[in-house]
């Protein structure tokens, strides 16, 4: 199936919040890579520029006490899920405050106060823990759902099969959602990947998906609205396959020289902040609110960023903190 | 306090803790049919198929559920059959399960219970032999625990179950059928606690698991020829009792660490440069390990029994170590 289409009755309020969060996104990672330039962000940084509408319209749809679990390009999902910005840069510069103590970064950053369970630097490995967070829900009958993204790459491992079908056979409540940007890393994805892709092989294990242009974020709203009110309702897992494009590098480090100028400004014009603004503006609201939502963004992801230089590095005896309950590593070195 | 098997110990401590505890839960292939050595038999009468539950044959999955199961406040034991299987879920156990609680800057714990079987059990050949226990005691993050006797299954299996630490459970198949007594109800063994199995003046054993009942067999040999062996059950690798064999040899001068596993890098390895940093100068001998050579386990029996360390193997060596060859 593909997504349910949005429709005539533009809910342009929705829309509006939509916008809104991928502004913030879009200045946060920005920002985080204003950061890496000035070397206070540190290790490999992964953005999501141009995947905004994803995070945004999946994260529509979660309640608070749903949980997600995301990849190493997380940074959109976990601000969409409610992860305070502050705590979040201060995490990307190893800071005091940051959700992790600085112990996690940007590939671990997680905020369990808000159910995000974490990102996770291994590709794939989100989608078994996915599973077994919603079979925890099952056994304790809540009525919590568990939304598990990953990238095109992440179908070509074992997790993938083995988390899907798990989820599948004991109808657990989750959303799998594929963000397919086309590459992993450097590399196009549909070379290395046998048969029709991702949404192909979640309909093969049973799965009900939806197929939809990810760059759209009332389709990707549309669509999570009608799986999760599926998978609230008993039904078993469900399959998004998004379609969209990273318009930086795979990392904050990479040119990203393996595709030409033209193809990226092909799909620079389908971008979805730009896409969400146009309908917006033909539906009555001005330039200038639009705007306002931008420098909003923009502003507070500079305060985060201020507030997270000025904090200090976590002292040293953390590292030894929060590894296990049994042998202590400063007493058990040796 | 009654007789048990090994393998009764173990189901007795899962069914009480699942008895006391609600959200702890079992996931693995076959449990609802006992499971491959009958370990979980009879459970899923008592509990249902929720809570002894039936897996599809994957790993990765059965271990990376456990970790989301955790983290969402259950305590799964997983059940990996052979731990040479656990293999296709490494980095389910050494990535997420031993790290989430860190990388996360402390905001989960991943409670559960990994029990794979190791050791040689007869001409099961180079993929159902294995012993890898110092493979996990080398992970920052995991318990081991290795259990020679009933008691410690259950005694050690409880305790695993209520920590909040990923703990990797590993039995004995050898072990299964071997029977003693087991106390009654709240039997809990803490980590990290070596059990001294007999007392001796003349030189340290430290062993674990099924290798322990060869050192005792070598022991009373030895005890027979004048020397007093003071052998130890570690019981645990991670975290272990240190302390204890540090007192040890310090009475004796003398340490040998035996142990099924590949000697090479083995935990043998870790104990004996523990007590040679320590004691180096106090020793009456060198310190001593015996461990499989670097091979893999054959399938016909005298080739498998090639690679074994005997009770004869240990007397040698304490022979040796005290003059007596
Ligand atoms: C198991 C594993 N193999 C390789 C890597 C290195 N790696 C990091 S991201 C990435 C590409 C992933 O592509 P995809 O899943 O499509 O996600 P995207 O980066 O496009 O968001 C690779 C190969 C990894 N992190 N984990």
């Amino acid at each position: 199936m593909t997504g349910p289409s949005p429709g005539d009755n533009l809910d342009i309020k929705r829309l509006r919040a939509h916008h809104r969060m991928m502004w913030r996104i879009r200045a946060f990672e920005e920002q985080a890579l204003r950061g890496l330039d000035d070397k206070v962000v540190l290790g490999a940084i992964h953005p999501s520029i141009g995947q905004e509408a994803v995070a945004a319209g999946v994260t529509a749809n979660l309640a608070p006490s749903d949980i997600l679990l995301s990849t190493h390009r997380g940074h959109g999902h976990t601000l969409g899920k409610g992860a305070d910005s502050t705590a979040m840069m201060c995490e990307l510069l190893g800071r005091v405050g940051g959700n992790c103590g600085g112990k996690g970064g940007s590939m671990h950053i997680a905020d369990f106060s808000v159910g995000m369970l974490g990102a996770n630097g291994v590709v794939a490995a989100n989608i078994v823990i996915a599973a077994g967070a919603a079979h925890a829900i099952k056994l304790k009958r809540e009525p919590h759902v568990v939304c598990c993204l990953f990238g095109d790459g992440a179908i070509n491992r074992g997790p993938f099969l083995e988390g899907l079908n798990w989820a599948a056979v004991f109808k657990l409540p989750v959303l799998f959602v594929c963000e397919d940007n086309g590459f992993a890393a450097t590399t196009r994805t549909h070379t290395m990947t046998a048969g029709a892709g991702a949404g192909a092989r979640a309909r093969a294990l049973g799965l009900p998906t939806f197929e939809l242009d990810g760059n759209d974020v009332l389709a990707v709203d549309a669509a999570t609205a009608e799986a999760v009110r599926a998978i609230r309702a008993g039904e078993g897992p469900r399959f998004l396959h998004a379609r969209t494009y990273r318009l930086t590098g795979h990392t904050g480090a990479d040119a990203a020289t393996y595709r030409s100028a033209d193809e990226v400004a092909a799909r620079r014009r389908g971008e979805p902040i730009g896409r969400a603004a146009e309908i917006l503006g033909a539906a009555g609201v001005l330039s200038e609110e639009l705007a306002a939502d931008a420098r909003a963004a923009i502003e507070e992801m500079r305060a985060a960023y201020g507030k997270a230089l000025a904090a200090p590095f976590p002292p040293a005896e953390t590292a030894f903190t929060d590894v296990q309950d049994a042998g202590d590593p400063r007493r058990e070195a040796f | 306090m009654a007789t048990a098997t090994y393998m009764e110990a173990g189901r007795a401590a899962l069914a009480e803790e699942m008895r006391r505890d609600p959200l702890v839960w079992a996931v693995g292939e076959d449990l609802g049919r006992g499971g491959v050595f009958g370990q979980y038999r009879g459970l899923v009468e008592e509990f249902g198929p929720e809570r002894i539950s039936d897996a599809p044959i994957s790993e990765a999955a059965i271990l990376g559920a456990a970790v989301g199961a955790a983290m969402m406040g259950t305590r799964p034991v997983v059940e990996m059959r052979f731990a040479d299987f656990a293999l296709c879920a490494m980095d389910e156990l050494v990535n997420q399960a031993a790290k989430a609680r860190f990388m996360f800057g402390g905001q989960t714990r991943v409670p559960l219970v990994v029990r794979e079987p190791i050791g040689m059990w007869r001409s099961s050949a180079a993929q159902h032999s294995q012993s890898l226990e110092a493979w996990y005691a080398h992970v920052p993050g995991l318990v081991v625990a290795c259990p020679s006797t009933p008691a410690d299954v259950k005694g050690l299996l409880k305790t695993a179950i209520r920590s909040d630490d990923p703990v990797v459970f590993m039995e004995h198949k050898n072990l299964w059928g071997l029977t003693d007594e087991v106390p009654d109800g709240e039997h809990l063994v803490p980590f990290g606690e070596a059990r001294v199995i007999r007392p001796g003046r003349d030189v340290t054993i430290v062993s674990w698991s099924a290798q322990v009942h060869v050192a005792v067999e070598a022991a009373r040999k030895l005890a027979g020829e004048g020397i007093e062996v003071e052998l130890i059950d570690l019981r645990t690798l991670w975290p272990w009792d240190k302390a204890r064999v540090l007192e040890s040899v310090e009475k004796t001068g003398r340490l040998l660490v035996a142990h099924e596993a590949v000697a090479v890098a083995g935990f043998g390895a870790e104990v004996a440069a523990t007590i040679a940093e320590h004691l180096g100068q106090r020793l009456k001998a060198p310190v001593r390990r015996l461990g499989a050579p670097r091979t893999l386990i054959a399938y016909a029996p005298p080739l498998e029994n090639a690679v074994r360390v005997t009770a004869p193997a240990i007397v040698e060596a304490v022979r040796d170590m005290v003059g007596r060859s």
